[in-house]
C-alpha cells in the first residue's frame, strides 16, 4: 500500500512562492520584452495561488474575492502593455531589451 | 414567493456620496473629455487644457469643502470601511489636484509643437489623478492596491505617449516592467500580511496585531516577510534608492510634462500610500521596519546627491534630484516609525504632507522650464541647451533660478520650510545621525543644481549657439511657472500658515 500524503496550505504556499521566485529570475535574466512580460503574469498568479491557500484555510472569502481583482488588474496590465510592445516592436522587429538601450542605465 | 422576494431588501453597505465627489468628478471629466472629443472634430487651441485645468480645480474646491467639514464633523471611513476621509487624505487630494493643473498648463503648448495634440493624454492625466487619490485614502490594501495600478497604468501609456521618438516609448516600456514587477511584489506583500492577519482591511490589520500580541512562529514569519514585500514595493513606487534604476531612465525618455507629473502626483500618492500602511496599519511591526526605513533614507539621500554630480542632462539631473527628495520625505516616514502608535497624528507626518505639497508645485515649476527648453523635439534638454538662458531669456533663467535655489532649500524659499519641517521632527525624535546625514547630502545636492545655474548665466556661448532654435515661453506655460514661483518664494516669506494648515 502506497501511503498517500494529502497536501498541506503549506505546500501551496511553497508552490506559490516558487513559481513567484521563477517569476522574479525570469525578469532578471530574459530580454525579450513579451516573456518578461509573461514573468510578470506569472508572479501575479503565484500571488493568487497563495490567497486561495490562506483563504481557504481561514474559511473567509475575502482572499478568493481578491483574486479577481487581481485577475482584472492583470487583464487590464496585459493591454496597456502589449500596446507599448507593439509600438516598439513595429519601430524595430525582433527587439530585445538590449536593443532598447537609447537610454543609457 | 414572489412578495417574498419583493420584501427581502438587499442592503448594501451606506456610500456618501458626498464624501466621494472629488473622485466623481475627476471621473466623470475624464468620460465627458474621452467621449465628446471622439464625437467633437478639434476642439479650439487651448480648449483641452483648460477643460482639464477646469476640472481639476472643481475637484480642488470640493475637497477643500470636504477638509471644512472634516473640521466640523470629524474623520471617518467610507464605503463599508474600504477609505478614509481625513485631513491627509484630502490634503493630498488637494496636492494631486494642483499636479493635474500644473501638468496641463505645461501639456497644450508641448503637444501642438510637438504636432501630436490630442485629448489623450489629458484623459490619462484625470484618471491617474482618480487613482492616485484613491490610493491616499484607502483603508484596505486591495483599495490602496487598485488605486496604485489605476494610477501606474495611465503613467506607463503617458510615459510611452510620443509616438514620434523612440526614447519615449523605450522609457514606457522600461517604467512598465519594472513597475509591473514592483506591483507584484507589493501585491505578494498584502497576501502574506492577509495570511498573518486574516484581513486586508489596515483598520483590522492594526487591531489584530495590537490584540495577539504574540504570534506564533510561523504567522510570525509570514508577517514580517509581508511588512518586507510591502516596503519593497513601495520603496520602488517611490524611487528609493537601490530601487530607483528606473527613475533617471523613465524621467530623460517621457515627455517633459508627463514627467513633472509623474515626480509630483506619482510621489505624492505612493508616500501617503506608504504612511497609512506603516503608521495606520503595521504600528505593530514599527521596531522591525524602522531600520530597513532608516537604511533605505539614508541610501536614498547619499546616492541621490552623489550620483547626480556627474550627469549632464537636465532631466536625468532632477530625476535624481526627485531621489533625494524622495530621501527627505523618508527622513519624515522615518520620525513618524518612532511613535507609530499615533497613527497619522504621530510626529513627521504632517511635515511629510506638507513636503509633497511644496514639491509639487516646485516640480511642476522646474518641469515647465525644461519643456520651454527643450524645444522643437523635446530632445535639447542636456546642459547645452540651457547655456545662454540668462542672456536670451533672463526672466525665464531667474524663474528656473528660484525653482533651483528652492529645491536646493536655500532660506526664504518653500523648499527650505519643506526641508526644514522633516529635519526638525527627526531631531524632535532623537534621530541625531539621519538629521545630519540629510543636512550634508542638501550641501552635495547643491552642486547639481548649481551646475544649472552656472550653465544658464555664466557659461561661456560657443559657435553655434545663435543657431539654435529660439526658446519660446506660450502663455500656459508662463502661467504655470509664475504661479510655482509665485507661491514658491509666498511660503519662503510667510510659511506660518501652512505648516498650521497642515494636518
Amino acid at each position: 500500500m502506497i501511503a498517500v500524503a494529502h497536501p498541506t496550505t503549506t505546500w501551496y504556499l511553497l508552490l506559490s512562492a516558487l513559481l513567484f521566485a521563477i517569476g522574479v529570475v525570469g525578469v532578471l535574466v530574459r530580454r525579450n520584452p513579451l516573456v518578461l512580460f509573461m514573468c510578470i503574469e506569472l508572479m501575479l498568479n503565484a500571488v493568487n495561488l497563495s490567497f486561495v491557500a490562506f483563504a481557504k484555510r481561514m474559511g473567509d472569502i475575502g482572499g478568493e474575492s481578491t483574486v479577481f481583482f487581481v485577475m482584472v488588474v492583470a487583464a487590464a496590465e496585459v493591454v496597456v502593455g502589449l500596446g507599448i510592445v507593439v509600438a516598439i516592436l513595429r519601430r524595430k522587429p525582433n527587439a530585445t531589451t538590449d536593443d532598447l538601450s537609447e537610454l543609457k542605465g | 414567493m414572489g412578495a417574498l422576494l419583493a420584501a427581502d431588501t438587499l442592503h448594501g453597505p451606506k456610500v456618501d456620496w458626498f464624501a466621494l465627489t472629488p473622485l466623481i468628478i475627476l471621473l466623470g471629466g475624464a468620460m465627458v473629455l474621452l467621449l465628446v472629443a471622439a464625437l467633437t472634430p478639434a476642439w479650439p487651441k487651448r480648449a483641452y487644457a483648460l477643460f482639464t485645468v477646469a476640472v481639476g480645480s472643481a475637484a480642488a474646491v470640493m475637497s477643500f469643502i470636504l477638509w471644512d467639514r472634516i473640521n466640523h464633523q470629524g474623520a471617518k471611513t467610507l464605503v463599508g470601511d474600504a477609505m478614509w476621509l481625513d485631513k491627509p487624505g484630502v490634503w493630498i487630494a488637494i496636492t494631486v489636484c494642483i499636479g493635474v493643473v500644473m501638468a496641463a498648463l505645461l501639456t497644450d503648448d508641448y503637444l501642438r509643437r510637438e504636432g501630436i495634440d490630442g485629448p489623450e493624454l489629458y484623459v490619462l492625466y484625470l484618471l491617474a489623478a482618480l487613482g492616485a487619490i484613491v490610493m491616499a485614502s484607502a483603508n484596505d490594501l486591495i483599495v490602496l492596491f487598485l488605486g496604485l495600478e489605476i494610477l501606474s497604468l495611465a503613467l506607463y501609456v503617458m510615459a510611452a505617449s510620443h509616438r514620434k521618438r523612440a526614447d519615449s516609448q523605450e522609457s514606457g516600456l522600461k517604467y512598465f516592467i519594472l513597475g509591473g514587477f514592483s506591483s507584484a511584489f507589493l501585491l505578494y506583500g498584502i497576501a502574506l500580511i492577509y495570511g498573518s492577519s486574516g484581513s486586508t482591511n489596515l483598520g483590522k490589520i492594526e487591531s489584530y496585531f495590537r490584540l495577539n500580541p504574540i504570534l506564533d512562529h510561523s504567522k510570525e514569519t509570514l508577517a514580517l516577510a509581508g511588512v518586507a514585500l510591502l516596503i519593497v514595493g513601495l520603496a520602488f513606487k517611490v524611487a528609493a534608492v537601490p530601487f530607483h534604476f528606473w527613475s533617471p531612465d523613465v524621467y530623460e525618455g517621457a515627455p517633459t510634462p508627463v514627467t513633472a507629473f509623474m515626480a509630483s502626483v506619482g510621489k505624492a500618492a505612493a508616500f501617503a500610500a506608504m504612511l497609512r500602511v506603516l503608521l495606520q496599519g503595521l504600528p505593530h511591526w514599527a521596531q522591525d521596519y524602522r531600520p530597513a526605513i532608516w537604511t533605505i533614507a539614508v541610501l536614498t539621500l547619499v546616492g541621490g546627491s552623489v550620483m547626480a554630480v556627474v550627469q549632464t542632462n537636465v532631466k536625468r539631473m532632477l530625476a535624481f534630484s526627485s531621489i533625494s527628495h524622495a530621501g527627505y520625505l523618508l527622513v519624515g516616514v522615518e520620525a513618524a516609525a518612532h511613535n507609530a502608535g499615533n497613527g497619522l497624528s504621530s510626529t513627521g507626518v504632517s511635515s511629510v504632507l506638507m513636503y509633497l505639497l511644496v514639491y509639487t508645485v516646485l516640480v511642476g515649476g522646474t518641469f515647465a522650464v525644461v519643456t520651454a527648453v527643450g524645444r522643437t523635439g523635446d530632445g535639447a534638454t542636456d546642459l547645452a541647451g540651457f547655456r545662454g538662458l540668462g542672456r536670451s531669456k533672463p526672466a525665464l533663467a531667474l524663474g528656473m533660478t528660484v525653482l533651483l535655489l528652492a529645491q536646493a532649500g536655500v532660506p526664504l524659499t518653500s523648499g527650505f520650510v519643506a526641508k526644514f519641517g522633516v529635519i526638525g521632527d527627526a531631531v524632535r525624535v532623537h534621530s541625531y545621525a539621519i538629521a545630519i546625514i540629510a543636512m550634508v547630502s542638501a550641501v552635495i545636492a547643491a552642486f547639481l543644481y548649481l551646475r544649472i545655474m552656472i550653465s544658464m548665466w555664466i557659461a561661456e556661448p560657443e559657435a553655434g549657439d545663435d543657431a539654435r532654435e529660439a526658446v519660446r515661453v506660450p502663455a500656459l506655460l508662463c502661467v504655470a511657472i509664475t504661479l510655482s514661483v509665485g507661491f514658491t518664494l509666498a511660503i519662503g516669506f510667510f510659511p506660518d500658515w501652512l505648516i498650521h494648515a497642515a494636518p
